[in-house]
């Protein structure tokens, strides 16, 4: 597994940091450099809240290699709060069935490893959104 | 740039050739075209294929080797790669460098050797077309990507799995009456409602199969056209090619095909066409959805209503609009490298009336669609009789 690719992602996968263009104000994740909105440079960095809705899921259960052990397991497109999707796992979901529009939060979670002695992955994943007692 | 025409065609069965290399697959499709082509030689060769270079089988400069395997040693040759619309981006190659006036015989074969890796290789080979940082880390198998699109689809949409079968029965039922094709069979509805699921709402029935396959053509000016050995004369019309965000959630619209739009639209202009004037179209029925979205983005269908054209029955061989008329991807199969050069194949099969029991009455323009992805790079070719 080559170790730099996932390193150099650390702020994202850790943090959701992505950017905001400072020209129309768009949030941007992944980030990219360029406002895919208005097309001019966008550097600044943005940490996203990591709240955000459920806009469409699968289960997996023929899973690629390197993934086999969770599977089955859902994936997920989720709308940020502030605008961007991503595509990423839910997470905790216990009984609950999940539903277009149910709110989730990030958490950090293992995404996958490479075999008994191989490196860990760790990177964002979704879950129902916790609500005060 | 001078206009360009199919001389030649040639494709192997979709199947699992357990006995077969990749090289040898591709050639025979190569040597097939050139053969009915009636050209001993030719300038340069374009191999289409994805999946040479994932796995355990590694292998590329996959140019030489093919053209030096079917006796070419010495011409200009290389692989032209877009995911699964590696065929159509290789035969668009091929038809800019015919068109440019420095070559004057090009041959373009796609091909692709599955059967051979383990499914959880193959699994995460086809992920490859995906964003391998963004969307491939997390975890979702190709599938799970259509998967993700098809159930956003029915929810703002309002349809229900079922409504999506007739683009399941057609391809099957045509593919039924094509030797080439992987899936030689008819399915009923019933099959269809209850087949297994693979990621919801795809089920087995929505799906095409992976395969072993090649096919080829040979591209000429027009003006080399000759008598075309009694064949009738097929030349390109349109051609257009567009991209899109690599990942779906990177997307303005979810739910549009915009490379297709894009692609689509350039062809019409060039043909002179609208998308009325279409006799047929081989889209890239990956997935059921797939065929939906495609037909939406061709301009052949509203937004949110490309299922209607299956239910109204307009997509089989006598409908206003027959598509997957060799079985499309769903049953002619999915070898996914070399699938833009068989639909090619297929729409000059059905131009040249050589398209045996799958012959339809009304064969004059036909339109090919390749994606590579899951909508990122998409092809669009019009072919038509001179």
């Amino acid at each position: 597994m080559e170790v730099s690719r996932h390193w150099r992602l650390r702020q994202q996968r850790y943090a959701l940091v992505g950017e905001v263009c400072p020209h129309c104000d768009a949030k941007i994740f992944p980030p990219r450099d360029i406002c895919p909105d208005c097309g001019q440079d966008a550097k600044t960095l943005y940490q996203f809240s990591g709240r955000g809705e459920v806009f469409s899921y699968t289960t997996v259960h023929d899973a690629p290699a390197g993934y086999e052990e969770n599977a089955p397991y859902t994936v997920a497109l989720v709308k940020l709060e502030e605008g961007p999707m991503l595509t990423a796992q839910l997470t905790d979901l216990g009984e609950q069935p999940v539903e277009i529009g149910m709110p989730v939060e990030m958490v950090t979670r293992r995404l996958r490893e490479d075999g008994e002695r191989g490196m860990l992955v760790y990177g964002y994943k979704f879950r129902p959104r916790l609500t005060a007692a | 740039m001078r206009e360009v025409a199919v001389l030649g065609i040639g494709q192997v069965p979709v199947a699992e050739h357990w006995e077969r290399t990749l090289v040898d697959l591709a050639g025979e499709a190569a040597l097939l075209a050139m053969q009915d082509a009636g050209v001993e030689r030719i300038d340069s060769l374009l191999v289409a294929n994805m999946l040479a270079g994932t796995g355990d089988g590694l292998q590329l400069n996959l140019g030489a080797q093919i053209a030096d395997w079917c006796g070419l040693r010495g011409v200009e040759a290389c692989k032209v790669e877009a995911a699964c619309g590696s065929g159509g981006a290789a035969f668009r190659a091929g038809l800019l460098s015919v068109g440019s006036g420095l070559v004057d015989c090009v041959a373009v074969v796609g091909v692709e050797k599955m059967s051979q890796a383990l499914g959880r290789v193959t699994t995460a080979g086809l992920a490859t077309a995906a964003d391998a940082d963004y969307e491939a880390a997390h975890g979702p198998s190709f599938v799970a990507l259509n998967a993700l699109i098809m159930r956003r689809y029915m929810h703002e949409y309002g349809w229900q799995h079922e409504d999506f079968a007739p683009f399941s029965l057609n391809a099957h039922a045509n593919a039924a009456r094509n030797p080439y094709a992987r899936l030689q069979f008819e399915v009923s509805e019933a099959a269809y409602r209850s087949a297994r699921m693979i990621c919801d709402p795809i089920n087995l029935l929505d799906s095409s199969p992976i395969g072993d396959g090649a096919a080829a053509v040979v591209l000429v000016p027009a003006e080399r056209l000759g008598d075309n050995g009694g064949h009738r004369r097929v030349v390109v019309a349109g051609s257009g090619a567009a991209t899109d965000s690599l990942a779906i959630h990177d997307r303005h619209q979810a739910l549009c095909l915009a490379a297709a739009e894009t692609s689509a639209r350039v062809a019409y202009a060039q043909a002179g066409i609208s998308p009325a004037d279409i006799d047929f179209f081989e889209l890239h029925d990956a997935f059921s959805i797939m065929a939906a979205l495609s037909l939406e983005a061709c301009g052949l269908a509203e937004a949110g209503r490309g299922p209607r054209l299956g239910l109204d029955g307009d997509i089989r061989p006598e409908g206003r609009l027959p598509v997957a008329t060799h079985g499309g991807l769903k049953a002619r199969g999915h070898p996914v490298g070399a699938t833009g050069v068989y639909q090619i194949v297929e729409v000059v099969r059905q131009l040249r009336g050589e398209a045996g029991d799958n012959q339809l009455r009304r064969a004059r323009v036909g339109m090919a669609q390749n994606i590579g992805g899951s909508g990122a790079t998409i092809l669009t070719h019009i072919l038509r009789t001179k």
